[in-house]
């Protein structure tokens, strides 16, 4: 909580900085507007303005630069109007109970979720299931390892168009699938590698302690390694989660997906709605926000639990 | 079927050889360290090729890695034009300028313990957060050509550095700095003989998450326009054309260009960081 004014300070500054910035950003468009509706600017004539500086601009048509604010289609949106359009899609529109039609931010963000959800189950598992791969067999430390690391640096964006025509050619309907597969190849190295660590983290002699209990490997597993384990866990899952919420939406970008908040994405883009763009881009952020902080619950929670709250 | 059968028997007995490898005596040395995950590596692309063939998958759903083969070689004008405009201009360029602002940010807002605590848990945040989403706005402000390709690159890598810089500028202990004050050094000589060798491998692995990142900021970038070359275009494009041989030929090359990047940097750091327990222990 100590750290609460200072994060408030700079959060504050972002939002002092972006609305100055708006400013110089929109100054042609609300100075083209202005003109059309019949405003003197100067210089006149869009064209006659291209090889002018923004600054000089303002500084001649100063009381055209509170325009730049309200403007419907802006380059830059204050924070008010991203907000304003974030209420109307979400909130505004729940409470008329149109909270799953096709242009309210729920319905898209809950189809992202669930995309996210499903690969971050299937990356979780994998990485987990190769952590312990990779802790008992040396055949796959050596082999798997390299090509875990050689995978990450691969970047998935290029391969996210293929795994979504190879799937539909599969016979595969719907998009969870291929965001999901997208969403767990950003998803399962953090936990691999997490999980590889945790895994290894008992030490020589409460290894050999459970030896002399004459403990299986088995028990030795599940009585040891894995409750050792736990505290990497948690640390890996929440980068996981947020790696896999933004594979669904890598997913939903280039691929013509019509629903999800990476398709309101290129929606806004293709018919130039900053608007749409920048509440998709801010819901995201929030459910990456709701996200994370889920699991930071369940991880202080189940640390407390196991006597090893931080 | 001659194919699938050959292709398991393949499996089986590369997998038996990784297993007498990995138990063997020389376990340890570079020579198996590097032949297993080779061995590993060489039997999924058997196995690839030995599937499609087998199965008799078309080439427009799944072409085989000896049909890539050929059309990489046949067409390596093209993907070195686009390897040049991906890379070379759009993730390179981003990367160096965002990696030297965000080093420089980091070493202003380490002045000031206030601002450190501030932006340490923003920065985090906003590091986790899916930024390659800005690509469509950032094209619509710079244009179809590099500029927004390494405009995207920038904020992409931004956070991730910034974040591991100011952490590691907090590495040194109290001792070690007064240690410098006792020897009467000033902040500039603290920071570059104490401070900033400190927090090299937590730079270096900022850098390192910048990497791959610059590269799919830049490639994605291409999905929302650009001249008619560069890996993403071709991708785009070449998924809409049924082009697939030349787009997994494309898939190889990013792979390729991301792998020798990540190793580029991780070869620097081992040049650079050798004193660090992490690398002494690699090179022994």
């Amino acid at each position: 909580m100590r750290s609460l004014l200072p994060i408030l300070t700079v959060l504050a500054a972002i939002l002092g900085l972006w609305y100055l910035a708006v400013a110089p950003m929109n100054i042609r468009v609300a100075l083209d507007q202005a003109e059309r509706g019949g405003a003197t600017i100067t210089p006149e004539g869009s064209l006659a303005r291209k090889d002018v500086s923004t600054w000089v601009l303002m500084v001649r048509n100063p009381d055209h630069i509170s325009a730049g604010y309200t403007l419907e289609r802006p380059r830059l949106p204050t924070p008010q109007q991203v907000g304003q359009e974030l209420w109307k899609t979400t909130g505004k529109m729940a409470m008329r109970g149109r909270a799953w039609s096709k242009r309210s931010l729920i319905y898209h963000g809950w189809i992202t979720l669930q995309s996210t959800f499903w690969g971050f189950l299937l990356g979780t598992t994998l990485g987990i299931l190769g952590a312990v791969a990779i802790v008992y067999s040396r055949v796959s430390d050596l082999s798997l390892m390299p090509w875990a690391i050689i995978s990450q640096t691969v970047p998935i964006v290029a391969l996210a168009p293929m795994i979504i025509v190879l799937s539909s050619q599969l016979g595969v309907d719907g998009r969870v699938v291929p965001k999901a597969i997208i969403s767990a190849y950003l998803c399962y190295f953090p936990v691999l590698v997490g999980m590889v660590k945790g895994l290894r983290s008992p030490g020589r002699d409460q290894l050999d302690l459970l030896r002399t209990y004459s403990a299986s490997g088995l028990q030795s597993f599940v009585k040891l390694r894995l409750p050792a384990s736990i505290p990497y866990l948690f640390t890996s899952l929440k980068v996981g989660i947020a790696a896999a919420l933004v594979g669904t939406i890598v997913g939903e970008l280039p691929t013509g997906a019509i629903s999800g908040l990476g398709a309101r994405i290129l929606i806004g883009d293709q018919f130039g709605t900053p608007l749409a763009i920048w509440s998709a881009l801010i819901a995201a952020a929030i459910l990456a926000g709701v996200l994370v902080t889920l699991l930071d619950i369940v991880q202080r929670l189940t640390l407390k639990r196991m006597g090893m709250a931080a | 079927m001659s194919w699938l059968v050959g292709a398991l028997v393949f499996w089986a007995a590369a997998w038996l050889a990784n297993i007498r490898l990995a138990n063997s005596r020389w376990s340890e040395t570079r020579a198996v360290r590097i032949a297993v995950p080779l061995l590993f590596g060489v039997t999924l692309l058997v196995l690839w090729e030995g599937l499609v063939r087998g199965l008799g998958v078309s080439a427009v759903i799944l072409p085989a890695p000896s049909q890539v083969a050929e059309t990489f070689a046949a067409s390596t004008d093209t993907l070195w034009q686009d390897f040049r405009q991906t890379v070379f201009k759009g993730a390179l360029r981003g990367y160096v300028i965002g990696c030297i602002a965000a080093f420089l940010t980091a070493i202003l807002i380490d002045r000031s313990a206030f601002l450190t605590a501030g932006l340490l848990p923003v920065g985090n945040f906003v590091a986790a957060l899916p930024i390659v989403g800005i690509a469509p706005i950032l094209v619509s402000w710079f244009g179809f050509d590099w500029q927004s390709k390494a405009a995207v690159v920038v904020v992409m890598v931004f956070f991730p550095i910034l974040v591991n810089t100011v952490q590691g500028l907090r590495e040194t202990d109290a001792m070690q700095r007064d240690l410098m004050r006792t020897y009467a050094a000033g902040y500039m000589q603290t920071l570059i003989k104490l401070r900033l060798p400190a927090a090299l491998p937590f730079v270096f692995n900022g850098l390192k998450i910048a990497t791959t990142l610059a590269l799919i900021g830049a490639i994605v970038a291409e999905y929302f326009g650009s001249p008619t070359r560069g890996m993403g275009f071709r991708i785009s494009t070449g998924v809409g054309a049924l082009a697939i041989d030349l787009v997994w030929a494309e898939i190889a090359v990013a792979a390729m260009a991301g792998t020798a990047f990540y190793g580029l940097v991780a070869w620097i750091e081992a040049r650079v960081t050798f004193w660090h327990p992490s690398q002494r222990a690699k090179s022994r």
